[in-house]
């Protein structure tokens, strides 16, 4: 992330569409990147790819990858490494379905379906997933533990606590309130989905607004106003598509008919109900914002970066750099803890296998979307359109037919490549 | 940029040129692990059977991961399969898959695994049966002494029914005393890797005083075997199940007594047949040789069970004549064996 973008106010130079619309040209080539794989899976599946139910499909694929990879960008900014996600997913799935399954029933008394149930075991769940972020980063911080070998020891040892504290077993079905925060099985609905694009268009251009302000105030060059007046359409499309075609995703007629059915009712003709959107998309965008603000506009965010840079420099001017190492593990586990919430959520079960190679899909996300891993620069909306890409890679090529060898081969080509072109384009543009 | 989205273009562009779409029945099956090389039979036997049938094959491999073949699932329903045919990795975080399937009105064949959804065809091989056979033939070869049970995965209810056919067989035995059950041990994943070090452990522990290994699946066998081999034990009775070539070969060489055959072809061909009957529409109970079937974990559906072959040492010939696997293969290694290594 370029923090200091200060171009010299007094520079006349004719500017490009694109510098005047001040636009990030690497989120642009990704999404241009995106774009292009999304239209070519389109065309190659007979436009089976672009169709409302397999973007529907997609978003709530990537979700948990893409939470856990917002926190991973932080720990790469700082020259860390976290291998144990995965692990650290399974553990906090296992307890929490041992919490709500069992604990919570049997020891608190509280009947199956219990509202309390839920919240409860999210609550556990986020306070098992920080402790074990926390105990992490202290292992690296403070007795200055690589971050590779706490972790790799973590990939190891999580991992298997959560197959001890299971016997191995596939624990469910969990509570349905619970379950849906797993996609298909929570969504908005067409009325509500359009409340809260409602309300992200009105605070996506009062922010667009207020940043105008505020440059104005403080005597900074502004962007012309027809520019803003694109930024303010750009925007307000892909929320407002966003919406409508996660809104065009019906309900299959059959199960709308059970729906009825299982009421006493007989369904009327021609009625349908939308999808909408998921609640555990909602989550993932309430987290990517939340971690943007975190990153930028707050002093945690600005040390993070700044260690990152250089991390001697860092502590020399006062920077608790150990502390901050224990806080970003902690914000990692309990990011994986909110992970593991949809991750199991979404399989109505916790099975012992959950969150298996995650680790690597979490770190390759981060990394296509720009992170580098000599530290210093990231940006959380790059690591979920990191992702983003990587699941519809993953997905097209199984709807395509492609072999599952080939798959990941393919896979791990892009990742390479896209962290190629990425030194290129550093180079060229004179950045770190 | 530019770049990324060129070799982008050229990679999709590659991919494209595979596919092809057809506008008749289609039947999407989704293979829980593709890396283990049975399946692969499977597959073309699946395959056969749909292009009799005039179907179209497409499929997806979860490599081992539940969440993935949920994705595959969605995938494969959204690719517009009029059937679904499922290896289940997990039989019950396979649940909204089979759930989403339901919605669409799309029958699912549970294939070799049991899923554990009243809504869900079950196709498999008698597996108590097969847990029978394979204490059956150990227990003829020893009829005293210390056994180990190396089961199956813990995940996999295959690994119950196998375990409890067993039981079955022995229990008399091990009511007169005859036998003792020293140790018993779940394989993770069915690993041999894994069965290898339980059976090193167990045998550490009870001093190499064992006498016969009832494993549940050749690939257990193996691991088994190769533990025993290394304490220079090879040769006591050891069950298995699959026909591996592997394991056919150590049948030859005596280091395995039993392997529980399952023709996988025969397997494959009634999966398509049944795929594409519910496809057309006939009810889950008019499905030639189906019964209604109450699975331990007290779901009830529809199933269909083929029956299991044993191959031993005296009828070693059987998977040769019916061109499971060659001669060569068989008997590799092997002098002055059993038919037809001889």
């Amino acid at each position: 992330m370029t923090h200091s973008e200060a171009t010299p106010a007094s520079k006349p130079a004719r500017k490009s569409i694109i510098q005047l619309l001040e636009l990030d040209l690497r989120l642009l080539g990704m999404v241009v990147a995106f774009a292009i794989l999304c239209i070519a899976f389109d065309l190659a599946t007979g436009g089976r790819f672009l169709t409302p139910r397999n973007i529907f499909n997609l978003t709530i694929q990537t979700v948990s990858v893409a939470i856990m990879a917002t926190g991973m960008v932080f720990v790469i900014v700082t020259r860390h490494i976290d291998l144990s996600v995965g692990a650290l997913l399974a553990t906090c799935s296992a307890v929490m379905a041992m919490t709500q399954t069992q604990v919570l029933p049997d020891m608190l008394g509280l009947d199956l379906g219990h509202p309390l149930i839920p919240w409860v075991t999210i609550a556990i769940g986020l306070l098992a997933g920080t402790l074990i972020g926390a105990f992490n980063g202290w292992l690296i911080g403070y007795l200055t533990i690589p971050a590779f070998i706490v972790t790799l020891g973590g990939f190891l040892a999580w991992r298997n606590v959560s197959w001890y504290l299971t016997s191995g077993k596939t624990i469910g079905p969990l509570d349905p309130t619970f379950m849906k925060f797993g996609g298909i099985s929570g969504t908005l609905g067409a009325t509500g989905s359009w409340i809260v694009g409602g309300l992200a268009l009105t605070g996506a251009l009062y922010g667009l607004y207020a940043a105008r302000r505020n440059k104005k105030k403080h005597g900074f060059t502004i962007k012309p106003l027809w520019a803003e007046g694109m930024m303010a359409v750009i925007i307000s499309t892909a929320i407002l598509g966003f919406v409508a075609i996660l809104n065009a995703y019906e309900v299959p007629a059959r199960k709308l008919k059970r729906m009825f059915e299982a009421q006493g009712e007989t369904m009327p003709e021609g009625y349908t109900v939308s999808y909408g959107i998921p609640i555990s998309v909602l989550l993932l965008i309430f987290v990517t914002v939340a971690m943007t603000i975190l990153a930028r506009r707050t002093r945690f965010g600005r040390y993070i970066f700044a260690t990152g840079g250089n991390p001697d420099a860092a502590e020399l001017s006062g920077i608790n750099t150990r502390w901050l190492t224990v806080k970003i593990f902690a914000l990692m586990g309990a990011l994986c803890a909110i992970s593991a919430v949809v991750a199991s959520a979404r399989l109505a079960n916790h099975s012992n296998d959950i969150g298996t190679v995650d680790e690597l899909r979490v770190i390759a996300a981060a990394v296509i979307g720009g992170t580098a891993l000599a530290g210093g620069a990231g940006t959380i909306y790059g690591a979920i359109l990191g992702a983003l890409i990587m699941q519809s890679l993953q997905s097209g090529m199984a709807m395509v037919g492609v072999d599952a060898p080939l798959q990941n081969i393919v896979v791990g080509s892009v990742l390479v490549l896209a962290v190629l072109v990425d030194i290129i384009y550093r180079k060229r543009t004179g950045e770190a | 940029m530019k770049f990324l989205a060129t070799a982008t273009a050229i990679i999709v562009g590659a991919v494209m040129a595979t596919t092809t779409y057809a506008a008749d029945l289609v039947i999407g099956v989704s293979w829980s692990n593709f890396q283990e090389e049975r399946w692969k039979t499977d597959e073309a036997a699946i395959k056969a059977a749909l292009t009799e049938h005039g179907a179209t094959y497409i499929s997806a491999d979860a490599q081992s991961s539940s969440a993935k073949q949920l994705s595959d699932v969605e995938s494969l329903i959204a690719q517009g399969a009029d059937a679904l045919i499922i290896l289940a990795q997990d039989a019950q975080a396979i649940g909204p898959a089979v759930q989403a399937a339901a919605d669409e009105g799309i029958p699912v064949v549970g294939y070799d695994r049991l899923i554990e959804d009243s809504r869900a065809f079950y196709l498999t091989f008698d597996n108590v049966e097969v847990g029978r056979m394979q204490a059956r033939a150990v227990l003829a070869a020893m009829p005293k002494g210390n056994y180990v049970m190396i089961k199956g995965s813990p995940t996999d209810p295959n690994a119950d029914f196998l375990r409890g056919g067993q039981q079955e067989i022995i229990q008399a035995a091990i009511d007169a005393g005859d036998i003792t059950i020293v140790a018993e041990a779940y394989t993770d994943g069915w690993l041999p890797a894994n069965a290898q070090r339980n059976m090193e452990q167990i045998l550490t522990a009870q001093d190499n005083k064992v006498d016969a290994v009832i494993a549940s699946n050749d690939g257990t066998a193996g691991g088994a075997v190769a533990a025993l081999t290394a304490q220079g034990m090879e040769g006591i009775p050891v069950s298995g199940q699959d026909g591996d070539y592997a394991a056919l070969n150590r049948v030859a060489k005596g280091h395995q007594t039993v392997s529980v055959w399952k023709d996988a072809r025969a397997l494959g061909k009634a999966a398509g047949r049944i795929a594409v009957s519910l496809a057309k529409g006939t009810g889950m109970n008019a499905i030639g040789g189906a019964k209604f079937w109450t699975s331990p974990g007290g779901t009830k559906l529809n199933a269909v069970f083929l029956e299991p072959l044993p191959v031993t040492k005296e009828n070693l010939s059987v998977v040769v004549d019916a061109k499971w696997i060659t001669q060569e293969t068989l008997c590799q290694g092997v002098t002055a064996g059993p038919t037809p290594c001889n």
